[in-house]
């Protein structure tokens, strides 16, 4: 990739805005029918499938298929559980639908179904993330804190148990994301007022899900239990796939303080695009994925409808091809695949990979 | 509270704490809106156009309507091109209705948001969301009442629930009513109102004066003495233009007036409005602003924090809510004047006078 002039970066960035201008004065019904219908049908499935799990204990007789009919509860209330969290919560509370002013879908007033508080989320996700994105030291989403995903972040022995702290965290996701906001480099006691908001949210969430309605079934409580515990799994480990895939495939790339001082609205932009990758995928998987499969564009326009990320893709892939710019897209499995790979492979010391192949200028790098 | 009622309250607890983060209420919007109880839902049962312009819709509301007075006003919210608009309208049927429903009758005004839509593409099977009856332009309690309304234009509309409950109620015994239109098809109810008159002319007397014919008689007390000699002893009701509540004031004794004024919610905003004076609410501090500082760095200057994020309008935090006038967003030019909308100060500046929540 060259070096981008000072103008060309300028440029870069009035092409950019003009995209997000049109679309902004281009939302009307259409996109209000889009998110009011997917909700209806996340919360219809939701209790559809508390329903089809309940309904399986009647089956209980029949042994097997009363097994299968839980388990397709349990896979139908996860569809739910990642349809809120990703296309529907995460969205919502980028402010994505505030333009609407309707106060049953704005980022001022949603909750989302994790353990994870949603002003927390707001300003650990909204301001830190995508104002700092990918820069080492700022950016907690490098590695959360607990994985060493790039070269750049020196090495220590814990990271050997990397591959451990990995599947825990693939496995207990929404634990993760509700630390996000804690800083826990500095003593515990100075984020109390945060611990006690996660304690108060994984209450009633736990209570909802591994005890009341549990309790509903009688004497099938584990039944339920096991259900809603697979949903919450089957949300956590493909949240965990998507979101890993936003930042730490090959070719991304990480940032310093120093790169980013005094960075232009154009320099802004390149490193979100330098920074993110996309996956490919037919239009279910894009919804099912939250449209974080459309990380350059979502992290170009964090607030801009998750609906129209597939449509200005092409423009944002022309523009990157116009400029020069790498346009970091592949399958799930190549973008998790080397995304794992990083990952164990930085548990060991040595130069072993992860973001910024060599040669790509870095945006302060302008003439 | 009853067994029964107690009973109920738990088993809501108990829903709130098993639909958590949402509430029951969520779930039962899905099969009925009107079921919904965290807001309050009507379905447009009906529409009927009164004038070329007006058209009443009837409403079913949901369950958390409660009654209301004759004359009395409600919110009224709707979808239109996507974005919610709220505005206020007059309910112009009368409690005494026996089938639950109630009506609005809106008049498409030139340059409105909601009232276009209402007026002309609302149709039945529609939702649209209410707030609760509010305001004091009401009958007084005791009966009977001889009452003098004075009304013009959309300004009947409270005073049609008055007049359609005094009907039900069938103590219409001593009603002068003096409204006013451009010209006989512009009069909204004009068939109702002349069938009252009609029916019992001593008990309601209508004058119905077209402003745009030659030789109407304007409003002032001759005018009220040709129609009605003891107008001094009653109380009058007025609704209307501004123009014909001031002739009012100046006619009938404050002690007897009651008004009900119809606000536009929107000023229109002069072309190319820049800054101007602007009213933080939150801290009643007013300070003078230019149209290109965003309103947080105005905020700060005056010496206030407000909640900030990234600065550069991506993140939300800073969002606040617009009470009045018009802001500028300085990235796409876009203005935002829509009372009550939620805005980013940090990248939007003030367009001629405003009040905002900061």
């Amino acid at each position: 990739m060259r070096t981008l002039s000072k103008q060309e970066l300028d440029q870069l960035g009035r092409e950019l805005d003009a995209i997000q201008a049109e679309v902004k004065a281009s939302l009307g019904e259409r996109d209000r029918r889009y998110i009011q219908r997917l909700i209806k049908i996340q919360r219809g499935l939701a209790l559809g499938a508390r329903g089809v799990m309940f309904g399986s204990l009647a089956l209980t007789p029949l042994g097997p298929v009363s097994w299968a009919v839980l388990g397709a509860g349990a896979v139908m209330l996860g569809v739910a559980k990642i349809l809120e969290n990703m296309e529907i919560g995460h969205n919502v509370m980028h402010g994505q639908w505030d333009w609407m002013h309707d106060p049953d879908i704005s980022s001022a007033t949603w909750e989302w179904d994790t353990v994870c508080p949603a002003d927390q989320w707001k300003h650990s996700h909204n301001v830190v993330h995508h104002t700092w994105t990918n820069v080492l030291g700022k950016d907690r989403d490098v590695g959360y804190e607990i994985l060493r995903v790039t070269d750049a972040q020196p090495w220590y022995p814990a990271a050997l148990g990397q591959p451990v702290y990995n599947a825990l965290l693939g496995l207990f996701f929404e634990y993760g994301v509700a630390m996000h906001d804690v800083d826990i480099k500095r003593p515990l006691k100075e984020s109390r007022h945060l611990l006690r908001g996660i304690g108060k949210k994984i209450l009633r969430q736990v209570a909802k899900d591994y005890v009341l309605w549990p309790l509903l079934a009688g004497p099938f409580f584990l039944h339920i239990l096991l259900g809603n515990l697979v949903a919450n799994l089957i949300r956590n480990v493909w949240a965990y796939m998507i979101i890993f895939c936003g930042h730490f495939p090959d070719g991304a790339q990480t940032f310093t303080e120093a790169e980013v001082e005094g960075e232009t609205r154009g320099a802004w932009y390149l490193r979100q695009i330098l920074g993110s990758c996309n996956i490919e995928g037919s239009p279910l998987f894009h919804i099912m994925s939250g449209n974080l499969s459309h990380q350059i564009e979502h992290h170009l326009y964090p607030d801009m409808p998750s609906n129209r990320y597939p449509q200005v893709a092409p423009r944002v892939r022309a523009l990157c091809e116009k400029y020069g710019i790498p346009y970091n897209s592949g399958s799930l499995a190549r973008q998790f695949g080397t995304t794992t790979r990083t990952i164990l492979r930085l548990a060991l010391p040595g130069k072993r990979g992860g973001a910024r192949p060599a040669g790509t200028p870095r945006p302060a790098e302008v003439t | 509270m009853t067994m029964t009622a107690t009973f109920w309250s738990r088993l809501g607890d108990v829903a709130s704490l098993v639909a958590t983060p949402l509430a029951p209420s969520h779930y039962l919007e899905l099969v009925n809106p009107l079921w919904s109880t965290h807001k309050l839902e009507a379905r447009i049962e009906d529409v009927h156009d009164e004038t070329a312009d007006a058209r009443s819709l009837t409403l079913r509301p949901g369950r958390a309507w409660r009654s209301f007075r004759a004359g009395q006003h409600v919110r009224v919210s709707a979808s239109v091109d996507g974005r919610r608009v709220t505005r206020t309208y007059s309910l112009s049927s009368s409690p005494l209705r026996r089938d639950g429903l109630v009506t609005i009758t809106v008049k498409a005004t030139d340059g409105g948001r909601l009232s276009p839509y209402l007026a002309r593409r609302a149709r039945p099977g529609e939702h649209l969301t209410l707030g609760k009856p509010q305001g004091d332009f009401v009958l007084p309690a005791q009966a009977p009442v001889r009452p003098l309304f004075v009304t013009a234009g959309s300004g009947i509309t409270p005073v049609m629930s008055m007049l359609r409950t005094l009907a039900l109620e069938g103590t219409v015994r001593d009603v002068v009513h003096v409204h006013y239109a451009p010209r006989a098809k512009d009069v909204i109810f004009v068939r109702e109102l002349r069938r009252m008159a009609a029916d019992a002319p001593s008990s309601y007397r209508l004058s119905i004066v077209h402003t745009r014919e030659p030789g109407a008689a304007r409003f002032g007390a001759p005018a009220l003495d040709a129609l009605c000699a003891d107008w001094r002893h009653r109380d009058a009701w007025a609704c209307g233009p501004q123009s014909l509540l001031d002739e009012v004031a100046r006619v009938v004794e404050p002690a007897r007036l009651h008004v009900e004024r119809f606000v536009a919610a929107r000023a229109p905003l002069p072309a190319g409005a820049a800054g101007g004076k602007v009213h933080l609410r939150v801290s009643n501090v007013e300070v003078s602003a230019d149209g290109a500082t965003p309103l947080l760095h105005v905020a700060e200057a005056a010496g206030l924090s407000p909640a900030h994020g990234c600065r550069m309008g991506l993140c939300h935090t800073c969002d606040a809510t617009l009470n009045s006038g018009c802001v500028r967003d300085l990235r796409t030019g876009q203005t935002i004047d829509e009372p009550g909308a939620r805005f980013q100060p940090c990248v939007c500046a003030a367009a001629g006078d405003v009040d905002v929540d900061l």
